[in-house]
């Protein structure tokens, strides 16, 4: 833990100040205010519909939010879509259903953006992406086509494209929701790796246990709004609001 | 209690052995299949009669088959009241089935070498492992192709390639290869130029508008409301040619930091610019030093089954293209592409292609300048094209609705642009799940080309129904001609079929 802390830095890599999204009249995030700091790793959690995956979303445009401001890396987010087209290749993403893209194969998957986003050269990309499937321990597949790959391995493709681009800060997006039980773990073991290597992650999940082994800090969030964030000791053993109680008293109770 | 054991150990294997005579070969087959019940015994029994019959009919028809005469009435001499088919007509009419009745026969060579070569530049785009590099000639065939088949001087299809080269490095240079400064300069030029331009263009559109509005006049309700209509129409565009052309330079001029527009606009005002007022002289001019002439054959003298390939051929190729833009338009956020996308697909499929030739053929030489020389088959060239696009846009957005919304953000969210994310995520899946679709309408296209027969132009079944059954001399044949063309037409339809159902199993990624 405390080694943990030592890695984050006093450089902000996010800050979100007053941000509000509606869906039409559905006023799905309410003024949210969260600075992540370089190396920070923060877990979000809460019920469905609680609004933790759209303001994830948020934070590489891929939902647009009508109020406040978001600045990612020193960049402002704004329509702009140059403004988006440089986050998004500053921040990686991984998806609940990995998203993969089927028609390519692992190799393919992985050199795609830097080939065409970063205008790196086939043979240089290609030893990026064998370095990061190594890294994942699959670079035995990457001849494969996504279909020919069991969940697990597919969600840690998606892990490895992502880092391909290089990013500086990490999204992932209910990564573990969409896997059998002994899959779980080896995703999440990629995850604790990238972690240990001082990554800025923000993920959304309902893995407490990885929350408590690699947080910094876990932000609970409930009706679009923060309602509790805190090192993770503090939160699991001793939260304080009643909503927090019995969210964690139902996921954790049996 | 009795003594029961659970437990067992197979010691020896089991050695494979044939199975029982009635179980298997034909004699299963036949069980299984045909006699397995009184009713399927009975139908067997009458389908087997019911063919019998056709073959008895069908058999002796083309075995009697006279290869060799004149006319129908020296085939129905050399039959001597048998029953036969009259196949002398083909052997007869064989070139003008295939090349129609006007095509200089001693020109006939240069549409075969261009058939040959289409096979050639097929090659690449059909099969990904053929060498990338022929792509350079399937790009080179369709100048190619216009000379050996329309004749003329080489340095027409020559300037034109030239012309489309030039404008694509004018394209190139706009976009990405001068720096910022200097395509501010050329966006404000451009834009003033296609601003000026366009409000030139309504001005005269207006005054058109007023003058069709006047030659209805006001007797009787219907022209009342025609008149009123266009004189509304002419009065609009009368207030706004100068808005829409402020808005449409400064558009242009605003979009020189992304570069996209600019460039689009540069290029196409270039590629006017040159039609207009280089093309021809320069053509002309070294065509007078330079000969390089074929006999130049008229867009009227093509015709049989060359005429359908040709129209079918430039049709699917161009209608996929225009299909898949119109198919993207469609999904577009900006109002102004998707309303124009929406009404070209909507209105083209709802109006019978057979409409549209007419109007190819008929109306649009009134909206034409008198002058203007514009050729017939380019003009049902057009519509084809045009017809076959809505159809294949419709097929590929249904491709593109099929998608899940996962591979967009997955795209997006690795900082691919939207013409990457499309090209290289998007399309590549979408247009795989509608090669069905696609090579549904191409079919259909393709058989389709028989429709300007209607309108006078001579193709395989224009000559069939035209000089070769008119012909004094083989007044009376109808089988032989029309199940020759139907075998030619089912020949390429099936052989596009089974191409599709191949390229589909070559794209399955997943489970193999």
């Amino acid at each position: 833990m405390t080694q943990a802390q030592m890695q984050v830095s006093d450089e902000v890599a996010i800050e979100i100040r007053g941000m509000n999204k509606w869906y039409g009249q559905f006023h799905v995030l309410r003024d949210i205010e969260l600075t992540v700091n370089r190396g920070e790793r923060i877990v979000i959690c809460g019920p469905s519909g609680s609004g933790k995956s759209t303001l994830i979303r948020c934070i590489n445009a891929l939902e647009e939010h009508q109020k406040g401001s978001i600045v990612v890396d020193g960049t402002q987010l704004t329509s702009d879509l140059k403004n988006i087209d440089t986050i998004r290749s500053e921040v990686g993403m991984c998806f609940q259903h990995f998203n993969l893209f089927p028609h390519l194969t692992i190799l393919e998957n992985c050199t795609l953006a830097p080939i065409w986003v970063r205008k790196i050269p086939k043979k240089e990309a290609e030893e990026t992406a064998m370095h990061f499937l190594e890294k994942v321990k699959i670079p035995d597949q990457a001849n494969k086509y996504p279909g020919q790959l069991s969940g697990g391995q597919q969600q840690r493709v998606a892990i490895a494209r992502s880092l391909c681009m290089r990013p500086r800060i990490m999204l992932f997006d209910e990564p573990t929701s969409a896997l059998d039980p002994e899959m779980i773990k080896e995703v999440l073991d990629t995850m604790i790796e990238l972690a240990e290597e001082g990554m800025t992650m923000l993920c959304v999940t309902h893995e407490m246990g990885f929350a408590r082994q690699v947080a910094n800090r876990v932000i609970f969030m409930d009706a679009g709004q923060i309602v509790e964030q805190n090192e993770p000791e503090a939160f699991f053993n001793n939260p304080q609001s009643d909503r927090t109680k019995l969210f964690l008293s139902q996921i954790l109770g049996h | 209690m009795t003594d029961t054991n659970v437990s067992f150990v197979r010691t020896e294997q089991i050695p494979p052995s044939p199975p029982p005579a009635a179980e298997a070969g034909i004699v299963k087959w036949m069980r299984e299949n045909l006699f397995s019940s009184i009713l399927n015994t009975v139908l067997t029994v009458i389908a087997a009669y019911v063919i019998i019959r056709l073959l008895m009919g069908i058999v002796p028809w083309f075995a009697n088959g006279v290869w060799e005469a004149g006319s129908m009435r020296e085939c129905r001499d050399i039959l001597a009241g048998a029953s036969g088919a009259c196949f002398a007509v083909l052997v007869d009419r064989w070139d003008h089935l295939l090349f129609g009745f006007k095509y200089p026969p001693e020109a006939y060579f240069r549409i075969v070498i261009a058939l040959v070569l289409l096979l050639v530049a097929a090659l690449p785009v059909l099969f990904q492992t053929v060498p990338r590099k022929l792509l350079l000639f399937t790009g080179l065939y369709p100048f190619i192709a216009y000379w050996l088949i329309w004749g003329g001087s080489l340095w027409t299809p020559l300037m034109l390639l030239a012309l489309f080269v030039l404008t694509a490095m004018v394209y190139r240079l706009i976009g990405e290869q001068i720096s910022t400064d200097m395509r501010k300069i050329a966006a404000a030029v451009v834009g003033l130029i296609a601003g000026v331009g366009l409000a030139y263009l309504l001005f005269i559109g207006a005054g058109e508008l007023g003058f069709i509005a006047n030659s209805i006049g006001t007797s009787g309700a219907l022209n009342t409301v025609a008149y009123g209509a266009f004189w509304l129409m002419s009065g609009f565009t009368y207030l706004f040619f100068i808005p829409m052309g402020i808005f449409v330079g400064y558009a242009i001029y605003n979009s020189y930091e992304g570069g996209g527009l600019v460039s689009v606009v540069t290029a196409l005002l270039f590629l006017y610019a040159a039609l207009t007022f280089v093309f021809g002289p320069v053509s002309d001019g070294l065509a007078s030093v330079v000969g390089l002439e074929l006999q130049a054959v008229a867009s009227r003298d093509l015709g049989g089954f060359v005429l359908n390939m040709i129209l079918g051929t430039v049709c699917v190729s161009l209608s996929i293209p225009l299909g898949i833009a119109l198919a993207l338009g469609r999904q577009s956020d900006m109002p102004l592409i998707k309303g124009v996308c929406v009404i070209f697909i909507e209105f083209i499929r709802g109006v019978p292609l057979i409409t549209l030739l007419f109007v190819a053929n008929v109306m649009l030489a009134y909206f034409m300048p008198p002058e203007s020389n514009f050729d017939l088959v380019l003009r049902v060239i057009i519509m084809i094209t045009a017809f076959s696009a809505a159809y294949i846009a419709e097929v590929i957005r249904g491709g593109l609705a099929a998608l899940p919304k996962g591979q967009y953000e997955a795209a997006d969210s690795l900082g691919l642009n939207y013409a990457q994310a499309t090209r290289l995520i998007i399309l590549p899946q979408a247009l795989k799940i509608s090669i069905p679709g696609i090579v549904n309408v191409a079919v259909g296209l393709f058989k389709d080309t028989t429709l300007v027969s209607i309108i006078s132009m001579f193709d395989l079944v224009g000559m069939i129904r035209g000089p070769i059954q008119n012909a004094t001399e083989w007044i009376g044949v109808y089988w032989e001609v029309y199940g020759f063309g139907a075998m030619l037409f089912f020949v390429v339809c099936y052989g596009i079929s089974q191409y599709s159902q191949w390229l589909e199993r070559q794209l399955q990624t997943d489970h193999h």
